[in-house]
């Protein structure tokens, strides 16, 4: 392993266990993970747009897919109509022009919602109507060669369900009554599928954590702390002065603050 | 000395040309022959092609019944492990694939070349005007093993140029690099492309002047095949609509040259279509939405009082507003992760408008984090609005709503600074949000915050339940929205979601007992009922 590879890999077990750090408190490491990571991001997604979204969408289309043969008699001219709109967006750094840029984002919400309404209605109305019709297969509850209510009541749970959480999204009547009645097994059943999504969810998080520690036990580990590695001459003590620089800084950091909440709370009001 | 040089830069542009070399279209096969493994096997018969319904075009549908010989036939040979579908192409149409090839080559090395060929000139000029260090060259010069660059420096050079005049000549052999040519080129190509459907109907199988192609191949027991083609001009599967096509599908067997073909189908034409009938049913939706939306939407705004019943989450928006300003802290108002164009974001708009107006009566301060510029630039208008709705444009600042970037954690991590360092009174989290629901409204409540959020995002609200005081399940966000904002035509659209929501029940519940009443009284035209509502892909 040579020494780039060391030092990168140290750097994100620092930057992991800054981040980990929040667990106890804000401190001066998280900041500086935070503020990286907002830093970074910003600058990376601006090279992002530009070749996942304006050289593919734009670029290429006025080109026929070559940047060198832009404006060559494109087959494709009509697209420097959304070029042109997203220029206009940039009036509103004028103040007396900034009313232009209104145009394009009408243009955009106006179309984005014309495009979504008989998608929206045809996915999650008619397809979901549909699939709430279900058919009760009336065998499965003599499947097992008794009576097993379990089996035969699938589907009937399936509409049972998708009705009584609809009636809890009806808005125009107070929930009172058999109505309300209807409503609150419509709210049940909408947390205990939260309940079961919240599950999933979390054991995906933890997945997520493991890979951290993974990432500090096997490739941190290897990287500077084992003896069998060339680097660990020199690793593990750059390492162990490194912690005790940050812990240093750490505790300057919380003197600083706790004289500079003491300085407040004495000040003459 | 014999060394030879290896000029790193130029290889690249050597590889991958011999695409020129395109040869004449195949001869017209007869049906087949070499039976000394295999025996033929019977053809398909019935076969019949048919433009692809519902479609933009560039389709064709083919039908037809398996070989008696087929794989899944126990009564038959059993010899047939594929069908081979095959169209027939005129000349003029492999014409245009050679073409087409020779475009896609033009396109892709034009590019280096214009890029390199100045690099190689001036290293030519270098050369000739003495220099004999090679790596003063503009470009790395990779030299054989064991040969090192002081020995004979001149002598080297001297292949150096060879070797640079050498690729030169083959970059504009391969390609003329002037704009003029290339475009010359292409338009030579995109005529020809037109001019294919009129090929195609002058060309039959029976003309002799082309071949069969192989456009796909399907498994054993198979009777459809979709011909879906691309209706990119410039792409090499692109199949043009109204022009006569001809199929015929050959049963294939374990010997590549032992197959059948069957009798030839067509011609057929591929088009597009305005109407898809299979989406009537949307259609109709939508239309009764409409005049329900417009039937309440006027009622509103003649003034009819329209119940909305109170959502706990709504009602305490106004109180945490109070709570910030008696505070004196920020209120901090997150939209999500959505987009401009989503419903969700679009609902949180106008959560956002009653917030910021409510915030610039009371003269607290706001504070909009946005992940999408779009967004930003969106709210900033409403929010700008909102100030001038509540007479205070003065107050408004074009700093509450800031952009901080389109990475997910990293927003995450800006947003909880801002929770931690600036302690907001209030977080309200409208919008459309993903896996950064849960450390977002930990966050928040670990600082101490009264927390409202809302989301349709199905996955994310147990995250919100669990983590804030008050939850906007799904659909109560646009309830929300309508319901603060007040305006008729947001609160007749809520009403005529309700009115298109009991309409759903009603089928449902009418879909579910006539598939009951099909099962026990025999009469499956009932079951037709559940059919009218199906949406066509």
């Amino acid at each position: 392993m040579d020494f780039t590879t060391f030092l990168w890999t140290t750097l994100g077990a620092f930057l992991t266990l800054a981040t980990f750090s929040f667990l106890y408190k804000d401190n001066p490491f998280y900041k500086l993970a935070e503020h990286l990571v907002v830093g970074v991001s910003a600058g990376y997604f601006v090279i992002i747009v530009w070749h996942g979204t304006m050289v593919p969408n734009l670029f290429q289309k006025l080109a026929d897919g070559d940047w060198y043969l832009l404006w060559l008699n494109s087959t494709q001219p009509w697209y420097i109509v959304p070029g042109i709109l997203g220029i206009l967006m940039w009036t509103r750094f004028s103040k007396k022009y900034g009313w232009i840029s209104r145009w394009p984002m009408a243009l955009y919400i106006g179309i984005a919602a014309g495009v979504a309404v008989p998608l929206e209605m045809s996915n999650k109305v008619n397809k979901q109507l549909v699939a709430t019709m279900v058919d009760i297969d009336w065998s499965n509850f003599m499947g097992a060669g008794f009576f097993d209510p379990f089996s035969g009541m699938a589907s009937l749970l399936i509409f049972i369900g998708a009705v009584s959480a609809l009636i809890y999204f009806f808005f125009s009547k107070a929930h009172t009554g058999v109505f309300g009645g209807v409503a609150k097994l419509g709210i049940w059943t909408l947390m205990i599928g939260f309940g079961a999504s919240f599950g999933f969810t979390v054991m995906a998080r933890i997945s997520l954590f493991i890979n951290r520690l993974q990432y500090l036990d096997k490739n941190w580990r290897e990287a500077a702390f084992d003896a069998s590695n060339p680097n660990y001459s020199f690793g593990f003590p750059l390492v162990f002065w490194l912690v005790m620089a940050l812990i240093l800084v750490y505790i300057i950091w919380e003197l600083m603050a706790h004289l500079k909440h003491k300085n407040q709370t004495s000040a003459p009001q | 000395m014999t060394y030879l040089l290896r000029v790193l830069l130029t290889l690249a542009l050597l590889t991958g040309t011999a695409v020129f070399a395109q040869g004449e279209p195949p001869a017209v096969d007869t049906t087949l022959v070499d039976t000394t493994t295999v025996a033929p096997p019977a053809p398909v018969t019935g076969l019949t092609g048919k433009d692809r319904d519902n479609d933009h075009g560039h389709a064709i549908e083919l039908t037809w019944t398996p070989s008696v010989d087929d794989l899944e036939n126990p009564s038959g040979a059993r010899s047939v492990l594929r069908y081979r579908i095959m169209m027939w192409k005129p000349t003029e149409a492999y014409r245009v694939d050679t073409l087409r090839q020779m475009y896609d080559m033009v396109r892709s090395n034009y590019a280096p070349i214009r890029v390199y060929k100045p690099l190689v000139d001036s290293a030519l000029i270098l050369i000739d005007q003495g220099m004999v260090d090679v790596s003063a060259l503009p470009f790395e010069v990779l030299l054989p093993e064991g040969i090192n660059r002081t020995d004979a420096p001149a002598e080297m050079m001297k292949y150096v140029r060879k070797a640079l005049q050498d690729t030169l000549a083959a970059m504009t052999a391969q390609v003329d690099i002037s704009k003029d040519s290339v475009k010359v080129f292409r338009s030579n190509f995109l005529a020809a492309v037109e001019s294919l459907p009129e090929a195609f109907n002058a060309n039959g199988p029976s003309s002799g002047h082309g071949a069969w192609d192989s456009v796909g191949a399907e498994v054993p027991g198979a009777t459809f095949f979709r011909h879906a083609g691309s209706k990119e001009e410039v792409s090499p599967d692109f199949l043009p609509d109204y022009a006569d096509l001809y199929y015929r599908v050959d049963a294939a067997t374990s010997d590549p040259a032992v197959y059948t073909a069957s009798d030839v189908c067509g011609p057929v034409q591929a088009s597009g279509q305005w109407y898809n009938s299979g989406r009537t049913v949307v259609l109709i939706s939508v239309i009764i939405f409409t005049i329900l939306t417009v039937v309440f939407v006027q009622q509103a705004r003649r003034g009819k009082e329209l119940y909305v019943r109170p959502l706990a989450g709504i009602e305490a928006v106004d109180d945490a507003i109070g709570r910030a300003t008696e505070m004196g802290k920020p209120i901090l108002y997150v939209l999500g992760l959505g987009a401009a164009s989503d419903i969700a974001t679009i609902a949180s708009f106008t959560i956002l408008s009653r917030v910021a107006k409510r915030v610039a009566e009371y003269q607290t301060q706001l504070i909009v984090p946005t992940y999408d510029p779009i967004v930003m630039t969106v709210a900033q208008e409403v929010v700008k609005s909102s100030y001038l709705d509540a007479g205070r444009p003065d107050d408004y600042n074009e700093d509450i709503v800031y952009f901080v970037t389109q990475s997910q954690f990293a927003y995450v991590a800006a947003v909880n600074g801002v929770m931690l360092r600036q302690l907001p009174a209030t977080n309200v989290y409208m919008g459309k949000f993903y896996a950064e629901s849960l450390i977002l409204a930990e966050t928040g409540a670990l600082a101490g915050s009264i927390q409202i959020a809302g989301t349709d995002e199905i996955a994310q609200i147990p995250f919100f339940v669990v983590a804030c005081d008050y939850t906007l399940i799904g659909e109560e966000l646009y309830a929300a929205s309508a319901y603060l904002g007040g305006e008729p035509v947001l609160l007749g659209s809520l009403k005529a979601q309700d009115y298109a929501k009991a309409l759903f029940v009603v089928c449902a519940v009418a879909g579910f007992l006539t598939l009951i009443l099909a099962d026990a009284t025999g009469a499956h035209w009932l079951a037709q009922f559940k059919q009218w509502f199906m949406v066509a892909d």
